[in-house]
């Protein structure tokens, strides 16, 4: 039967595209085919003696693998067989696979600490510097990270931010600084990073990240680390993550405590295979309604950070899979185990094809003058002069009231340690006393009565419910007690 | 060295281009030549597209599938042709071959051409030469691509 050899393979049959050998069987034609030409043999077969992987051999038009063992073995002088290699590659998956970045002198130099370690070494610099991570959010956890990664020899960072610095910010996010107060954040931690190390690319997304253009954003690097800080977005990387096949590095902060993990790997658990649903919009408070110790993102972060590091070098074992919880007050370390869950919509069951309206799946309404990235979980209230039945008056309006001194009623609805902060000299009741303490302001009921927290959210609420237990004349301060600061008293502080 | 029509040159970058954001691949066919003294070429004189069969992961993986490739070496007999080489797209990433690119590289002596197709623009286009006597050697090396213009000057020339 004729046999036809490939071209990588002709060298062996004295260059012959085709060779006829004798044969009723398979087995026996190919012992017959590698007795005539020796050298074919080990490029045919293992040192076992089984076909090489990469060998395919075809009987006509069927591969011999597919067929029965007696189809296969019995053959006619017609039968042609074929010996074909297989065809395959791919560009690469991870920046690794390509031929990596050479370091110049002065990178040799900058990173001789990490050249020295044989965990990460020349070909683990270079990977860094092949390395795009995005930074999602650029306050308390995208500040250390970002600075920790340019530090690092990660070759190309991306940030998505579109706030800009507030002076609040520099309690924490140290990427910021004072000379930078009411600039943009992606020009502000870009300033900040390349004056840390002017090697590194930095890629700027002034922009909200949104089901739109998360994508699009995604696509172009190798890591993502979340460090936003309210649900939606952590919901929506997450889900971008998986359907892009990235990492993400994940952290969260609140008050004093802790989270991080590794997200949305091959074989691990995705953020969803944890929380399946967000809590009740107003559930959780966000850090600017409940405040965060300044170094706990600090301390995250670089966790973060580091796991950013793991993936890249491919070292050590990850936080996918597990889920680390940090109690600053205890400093106390703690790990959870993660399983990925079969019936998971996002990573299991892959039900989830598209990214979706997450505002909507967190149970809240659009942002409006908060962005996604500190943004108050409580529905901002709307700018009009009465908001669910409830008259919404200015600073300067109860101004005029208390200089005419009408009769009126000014209520405080924030927390004490906030009312050590600032106050307007009025009662103090916790909006989450109101309820249990009206009885305290029951001669009020049909009074003017003007309640205020600190932007006007909370005050509204307590509004409502003062309403609801027969209080008649309820309105709220609008902008609360921030919008007093701004335009009726300049001393005041602000926080 | 590659030795290639610039009409097939530019077919196989069109493919790619085509094919976007998926890579593209198929076969050089053409003859080898080894004459004494000049190191060997591979001439190509046809390409043939192949259908991806990686449905999977099309974007960053390809694969012909082997009864195609019988029927294109059956093809190439006919017409006294050899398999000569592959080509393939690398969407959004660079005209050189990965790691995946030589593991499951196999034919020996065979060009293979890589094409940068970068948002849908076809970039780079580079020729790979794998040498070497058997797997545990083998290596890919940096091929020159010389393009003919022969035709194409003249229909400058008749017009």
């Amino acid at each position: 039967m004729k046999i036809h050899i490939p071209t990588p393979l002709r060298s062996y049959t004295g260059g012959n595209e085709t060779v006829t050998i004798p044969g009723t069987t398979v087995d026996a034609v190919f012992t017959q085919l590698t007795t005539t030409y020796p050298d074919l043999k080990q490029h045919l077969f293992t040192p076992e003696g089984k076909l090489r992987s990469f060998v395919n051999v075809y009987l006509n038009d069927d591969d011999i693998r597919y067929l029965d063992a007696q189809q296969a073995t019995a053959v006619k002088d017609t039968d042609e067989l074929t010996i074909i290699p297989s065809i395959a590659g791919g560009s690469p998956a991870v920046a690794e696979e390509i031929a990596l970045p050479k370091l110049s002198n002065e990178e040799i130099a900058r990173y001789s600490r990490h050249l020295i370690l044989p965990e990460v070494g020349m070909e683990g610099q270079q990977k860094l510097k092949a390395a795009k991570v995005l930074c999602v959010g650029t306050g308390g956890l995208g500040a250390p990270l970002a600075l920790y990664l340019t530090a690092a020899g990660v070759g190309t960072i991306g940030l998505v931010d579109f706030d800009v610095v507030d002076e609040s910010n520099l309690q924490r996010q140290v990427i910021h600084s004072q000379s930078t107060v009411g600039k943009l954040k992606v020009d502000s931690a870009e300033l900040m990073l390349k004056g840390l190390n002017k090697n590194v690319n930095i890629i700027k997304h002034n922009t909200m990240l949104t089901s739109a253009n998360a994508l699009e954003i995604f696509k172009d690097y190798d890591v993502i680390a979340d460090g936003t800080d309210n649900f939606q977005t952590r919901y929506l990387v997450n889900d971008a993550c998986v359907l892009t096949g990235k990492p993400n590095a994940y952290g969260s902060i609140f008050r004093f405590e802790g989270q991080a993990s590794v997200f949305a790997t091959k074989e691990g658990p995705c953020y969803r295979c944890l929380y399946p649903e967000p809590p009740p919009p107003g559930l959780v408070p966000s850090c600017a309604e409940g405040g965060v110790l300044g170094i706990l993102p600090g301390l995250v972060g670089v966790i973060q950070a580091t796991e950013v590091i793991k993936l890249i070098l491919g070292i050590g074992d990850t936080l996918a899979g597990r889920l680390l919880l940090v109690d600053a007050l205890g400093m106390n370390f703690r790990t959870l185990k993660l399983r990925k869950n079969p019936q998971c919509p996002a990573c299991g069951t892959h039900e989830i094809k598209e990214l979706i309206d997450y505002d909507q799946f967190c149970g809240i309404e659009k942002p409006t003058s908060v962005g996604p990235l500190e943004v108050a979980r409580d529905k901002a209230v709307a700018e009009a002069a009465i908001v669910d039945g409830i008259p919404q008056i200015t600073v300067e309006t109860l101004k005029k009231k208390l200089d005419a001194k009408e009769n009126i009623f000014v209520l405080d609805v924030r927390e004490p340690h906030e009312y050590q902060i600032a106050n307007l000299g009025v009662p103090l009741i916790p909006v989450g006393s109101i309820e249990s303490r009206v009885a305290e302001i029951a001669s009020h009921k049909n009074d003017e009565v003007i309640v205020h927290c600190r932007s006007g959210a909370r005050s509204q609420k307590a509004a409502l419910a003062l309403k609801a237990v027969g209080f008649t004349n309820v309105s709220n301060l609008a902008g609360g007690i921030l919008a007093w600061a701004d335009k009726i008293d300049p001393t005041m502080p602000k926080y | 060295m590659l030795r290639i029509e610039y009409s097939d040159y530019e077919a196989l970058r069109a493919h790619g281009e085509q094919t976007y954001p998926n890579e593209c691949c198929g076969v050089l066919l053409g003859k080898s030549i080894t004459e004494p003294g000049i190191a060997s070429m591979n001439s190509v004189q046809q390409i043939v597209r192949a259908g991806n069969t990686r449905t999977d992961s099309a974007h960053n993986r390809y694969h012909i599938a082997p009864q195609e490739l019988v029927k294109i070496q059956r093809q190439a007999r006919t017409a006294g042709l050899d398999i000569v080489g592959f080509y393939h797209s690398h969407p959004d990433h660079p005209a050189q071959w990965s790691k995946t690119d030589f593991a499951e590289a196999h034919w020996i002596g065979c060009s293979y051409i890589i094409t940068s197709v970068e948002k849908g623009k076809a970039m780079t286009t580079n020729s790979f030469l794998l040498t070497g006597t058997e797997e545990d050697n083998k290596k890919f090396e940096d091929e020159a691509i010389e393009i003919m213009m022969a035709h194409i000057d003249n229909q400058k020339g008749e017009a």
